[in-house]
């Protein structure tokens, strides 16, 4: 998902017997749903994982407004680039959502963005895909946003206070990217055979990087048992992964378009869609740097954050003076 | 010194009428920085008539470990709810 493959500090989960009076109590507040809130003890490695899932979501978000942000100068219509950019404002917002909720951990915004920047911290492998045609936009904002809404519902429980409610916010704010998407690619589907071809091809190339963004399958997820026992995750990869499945297929097939997967069939004993698992040599090969645009998205993230230095330093340098100023007049 | 910009918290008023509600906190060099930086991200739409900022630094909050002494000597103390006291139908409400 927008955090894959978050490593927890400690590998098993420890039993009851083995815990601290501290942990115990701790575990009980989890199991509890008692929320955690900032000045809470808290294990060191719960602290940790959080501060690695919670800075690899909100690089995600910043990062993700690259794939759709070369498509604001190009949209189709005044109306449908007034909702892009509004979608593309949001996603900034839910960067800066998620710094905020990593920040209460002790982790300062600007060291997560050293860490990413330096290659040290990682941001969802689904963008890296590049967006080739404005069928891609209404594609990203269908299925990627719609994975997203699918792992963002279920963290809304998750146990931090503070992630948790970042969630509530995104959510909020979700629907609309996921309806906008499709609203999009509705015209085209609905459209002339070019631009219904457009949206096939968007969908078919789409897809399976989309369902990557859950994350490995479950038997493969080997740092998900703590995770599981904090609350830090609060559903399986392979559990979310059909959850958007199953609700994706019949919204494929309004639009008269074909599954971009011969092996997607209703599982009439499973109460479910089959499908076919994607490529995890091509997942696991995005995640090491190996996708289509690694190398741009990183280059344009640092490049903007350089490029932004004087105008932070301005400003902070103005306020300073301003500060001292009022200071010496009291 | 550090050149990271301060972080403030931010409450909205959501309408009017209502006080304000804590609702997250973002970096800004100064507080009007900070108000306008609040209207763009937690006032798009229309969450809000009215926004404070406080530096985060100014916030001083009580110890989760103090939550018992602080807290649950009211527990004991129903009388101060109405309901504690039974008054006669007759009387008419109360």
């Amino acid at each position: 998902m927008y955090a894959q493959m978050i490593k927890t500090a400690r590998s098993g989960v420890k039993t009851r017997d083995e815990m601290t009076d501290q942990e115990r109590e701790f575990q009980d507040k989890i199991d509890n749903d008692i929320k955690i809130e900032p000045r809470d003890w808290m294990p060191d490695d719960y602290r940790a994982t959080l501060i690695r899932q919670i800075g690899q979501h909100a690089h995600s978000e910043v990062v993700g407004q690259l794939p759709e942000g070369n498509w604001i100068t190009r949209a189709p219509t005044l109306e449908r680039k007034a909702i892009l950019l509004a979608k593309v404002q949001d996603e900034a917002g839910h960067g800066l959502y998620l710094y905020s909720a990593a920040e209460t951990l002790g982790e300062s915004r600007d060291e997560l963005i050293r860490l990413l920047h330096e290659g040290r911290m990682k941001y969802s492998s689904i963008f890296n895909y590049p967006t080739l045609n404005w069928a891609d936009i209404g594609a990203v904002g269908w299925l990627v946003d719609g994975a997203a809404i699918v792992n963002q519902v279920a963290l809304q429980r998750t146990s931090y206070g503070p992630y948790s409610r970042a969630m509530v916010r995104i959510c909020k704010e979700e629907s609309f990217h996921a309806r906008q998407g499709y609203h999009a690619i509705m015209q085209m589907a609905f459209g002339t055979p070019e631009q219904k071809r457009q949206a096939q091809d968007a969908v078919n190339r789409l897809w399976f990087p989309s369902i990557m963004m859950f994350g490995p399958s479950d038997s493969e997820s080997v740092h998900s048992e703590q995770s599981m026992a904090w609350k830090i995750k609060v559903k399986s990869n392979d559990e979310l992964r059909q959850q958007f499945v199953d609700q994706t297929v019949p919204q494929i097939a309004y639009l008269g378009l074909d599954m971009p997967d011969p092996n997607i069939k209703w599982n009439e004993e499973r109460g479910h869609y089959d499908y076919s698992d994607p490529d995890w040599s091509e997942f696991f090969n995005v995640i090491k740097g190996k996708g289509p645009c690694n190398v741009d998205r990183m280059n344009a993230r640092v490049k903007a954050w350089e490029d932004g230095a004087w105008v932070r330093d301005g400003l902070l340098a103005h306020a300073r003076k301003k500060a001292a100023r009022n200071m010496a007049a009291e | 010194m550090s050149n990271e910009w301060p972080l403030w918290e931010i409450f909205i008023r959501g309408q009017h009428g209502m006080s304000h509600r804590h609702v997250g906190s973002l970096h800004a060099p100064d507080a009007e920085m900070a108000i306008k930086n609040a209207r763009d991200v937690y006032t798009r739409r229309n969450e809000g008539v009215s926004i404070w900022v406080v530096k985060a630094e100014n916030i001083a909050a009580s110890d989760p470990g103090d939550k018992g002494p602080l807290f649950d000597p009211s527990n004991s103390k129903i009388y101060r709810h109405p309901t504690f006291f039974d008054i006669p139908d007759e009387v008419g409400s109360m």
